[in-house]
């Protein structure tokens, strides 16, 4: 199989891109959850942060770092030509 | 011939927006019409009836409707779902019972530790974006033992994988036959066992005729209803307790009067204090072992098999996420209102004239109710309320129309069946596909192998719903132990597969093998046989020793030995491009 540096170039680009994504997904679950009880002292509109990180901010989190990762390399795809016909 | 297929599927398409739309208007309707009926003195008995029957019998019509003897309609439904309906439907295929009757329950048992759930099965889909759908869709094989098979050339591997997926979804079937159980014997007024079998005679109906193409469409209608029966009481209690219909941001306000009314009735334990029932690395391992799971459990990650390309399984990611997002940021949400009721208005009554509830739920065995000091009077000790009743049973606690009540039941009878749906379908595809015809009988026609799926397919459902009518434990620990023994056997080996080209048979092999079994054993020792617990860490956090291991192990082991032969290295770097040109 012909895997031209191009495409290589365009793997490099996926992996890094992964693992900014992953580091901030571990931020928002674990080193958020670790300092819970310290977050728990801020009350916004009656929730304490850190509650509402674990209920509600990290979810929205989550769906903004897939979308964001899907446009990203849906456009990668198109720039680097290995994209789907259509 | 093929140009008029494809005509006539891009019509199929481009019609189902319509088609959902009039069905939901139709469900609406369905609501008021039955509403009103209640206000002019219809018995509730028969509200719940009509609930189970409608909605049953819909699902049942669909699946008649979409009835094939075509193998790829019958596996993955022809490989043409929208991302968006695809999204709807793994939303539906994930929420399961845990999601919709046990999630709120447990929060509202343990406050703050119960968001383990929360975070941990809606952050495992960024590990299914990231390192599992595009590619398992580029694969664009069957099902997940077929990855496993052709990457770690042979059957070994593949064997594997087909036990481990059957082990996993087995476990979290019989969760889901569980809340297909309490639901009918509440509603309807008939024997647990009765109920069982009647709701898996309506999963049957669909799955048995339409396989992957049934369920699919299936899972969309049950995913409408049962976020419109999540949020419709939800809503309601918002409006009557603080006035604004947004109840995701107004139980702000309620967190706080829970905490006032924490401290007049002396409970110990705040409600929004974190780790207070899990300490720290519970919480942490918890939601852990449920992300990991999340991307490696095979009837989830079989759903991105159905998208027409890499890039629709990408954004079906995204809209998946996004439909379970609007069920899970609400369940806090349902806890913290169910939770000020019960503190507010049910705690402090007379016990002589409780509502009719408490009979009815008693008789479930899922309330209990002792006058422990024989005052007459119902202080908060004396009442013992299930976690699996708390969704079902607030819309009664509340004083709600039953007709909301039977709502609430319908979406979660939607949301057991559906997923115990895609987990039938997984199990009997495992056997069928995976077992028989690639390994005992690869000359078998279409029509004996997908003759073989259906009727495995009744024998698992029958199995699955002997083993419920024994009621092991409650729906929450049993889909636990479901994530850790998927985590454990899949994850390594899968992204491993994808990322890791030197990752070889050995290794594979190897790591599956641990894990699953490192796991099996944890949670069996701790879990059933009381047994010493490593480093205090709960049966519900099972696989957070097996995932390590399995990634250690086919590191090590791979490095030992030989690596792949090229067609397999060709294979990874071909899954790594959407097109190679």
């Amino acid at each position: 199989m012909q895997i031209s540096e191009r495409m290589r170039e365009y793997w490099r680009r996926n992996l890094k891109l992964t693992a900014v994504l992953l580091a901030i997904w571990f931020v928002v679950t674990y080193v958020v959850s670790f300092f819970a009880p310290a977050l728990n002292n801020i009350v916004i509109l009656g929730f304490p942060f850190g509650y509402y990180m674990a209920a509600q901010g990290s979810l929205i989190i989550y769906v903004v770092l897939i979308w964001y990762y899907a446009r990203t390399m849906n456009r990668m795809d198109r720039e680097y030509n290995v994209h789907e016909e259509g | 011939m093929a140009n008029g297929n494809s005509a006539r599927a891009d019509a199929f398409v481009k019609n189902l927006p319509k088609v959902y739309g009039i069905y939901t208007g139709g469900f609406i309707v369905f609501i008021i019409a039955l509403a009103i009926g209640e206000a002019l003195g219809l018995p509730n008995r028969f509200i719940g009836w009509t609930f189970m029957l409608a909605t049953v019998g819909l699902y049942a019509a669909i699946g008649i409707w979409s009835r094939t003897g075509d193998v790829a309609e019958y596996y993955v439904a022809g490989r043409r779902v929208p991302a968006i309906f695809n999204g709807m439907a793994t939303g539906a295929d994930w929420m399961s019972a845990a999601s919709f009757i046990g999630l709120a329950g447990g929060l509202y048992v343990r406050g703050y530790d119960g968001l383990a759930f929360i975070m941990g099965w809606t952050g495992g889909y960024v590990l299914v974006a990231l390192f599992l759908a595009p590619y398992l869709r580029k694969f664009g094989q069957f099902t997940i033992p077929d990855f496993l098979g052709a990457r770690y050339g042979g059957n070994i591997a593949r064997v594997i994988g087909i036990v481990a997926a059957i082990t996993a979804s087995f476990t979290y079937v019989v969760a889901q036959v569980t809340g297909v159980g309490i639901i009918t014997s509440r509603f309807l007024d008939i024997p647990f066992g009765v109920g069982v079998f009647i709701g898996l005679a309506g999963v049957l109906v669909c799955s048995f005729l339409g396989g992957m193409r049934a369920v699919t469409w299936t899972q969309v209608a049950q995913y409408i209803i049962l976020i419109i029966a999540y949020l419709v009481p939800l809503v309601w209690m918002s409006t009557a307790v603080t006035g604004v219909p947004i109840p995701q941001i107004m139980y702000g306000q309620v967190l706080q009067k829970i905490t006032a009314l924490e401290t007049t009735l002396g409970v110990a334990r705040h409600y929004v204090e974190p780790f207070t029932s899990f300490d720290i690395w519970n919480f942490m391992a918890l939601t852990f072992c449920l992300m990991v799971g999340t991307a490696a459990l095979p009837h989830i990650l079989m759903r991105y098999y159905t998208t027409p390309s890499v890039k629709e399984a990408r954004d079906s990611v995204g809209w998946s996420l996004f439909f379970i997002f609007l069920l899970y940021c609400s369940a806090p949400a349902y806890a913290a209102f169910a939770k000020f009721e019960v503190y507010n208005n049910v705690v402090g009554s007379q016990i002589a004239s409780l509502p009719n509830w408490v009979q009815l739920w008693s008789n479930v065995g899922l309330v209990k109710i002792a006058d422990a000091n024989g005052d007459g009077i119902l202080q908060l000790a004396e009442l013992t309320l299930h976690p699996d009743a708390i969704v079902l049973a607030t819309p009664e606690i509340v004083g709600m129309p039953y007709v909301i009540a039977g709502l609430v039941a319908a979406g979660g009878l939607a949301a057991a069946l559906s997923t115990a749906d895609g987990l039938l379908l997984t199990i009997s595809n495992s056997l069928s596909h995976d077992l028989y015809y690639k390994i005992v009988d690869p000359e078998a026609s279409t029509f004996r192998r997908l003759a073989i799926a259906r009727v495995l397919l009744v024998v698992v459902a029958l199995i699955a719903a002997y083993v419920a009518s024994l009621r092991l434990g409650n729906i929450l620990a049993f889909v636990s132990y479901a994530f850790s023994i998927a985590a454990a056997s899949f994850f390594p080996a899968l992204v491993l597969g994808i990322f890791w080209k030197r990752a070889n048979a050995a290794g594979a092999v190897l790591g599956m093998l641990v894990g699953f079994l490192l796991t099996m054993y944890y949670l069996l020792k701790v879990g059933f046989m009381g047994g010493e617990a490593w480093f205090g860490t709960s049966a519900l956090s099972a696989g957070i020793f097996g995932i390590p291991a399995g990634f250690i192990i086919i590191i090590v082991v791979s490095l030992l030995t030989a690596p792949p032969d090229q067609a397999t290295q060709d294979l990874v770097e071909s899954v790594r491009y959407p097109t190679i040109r």
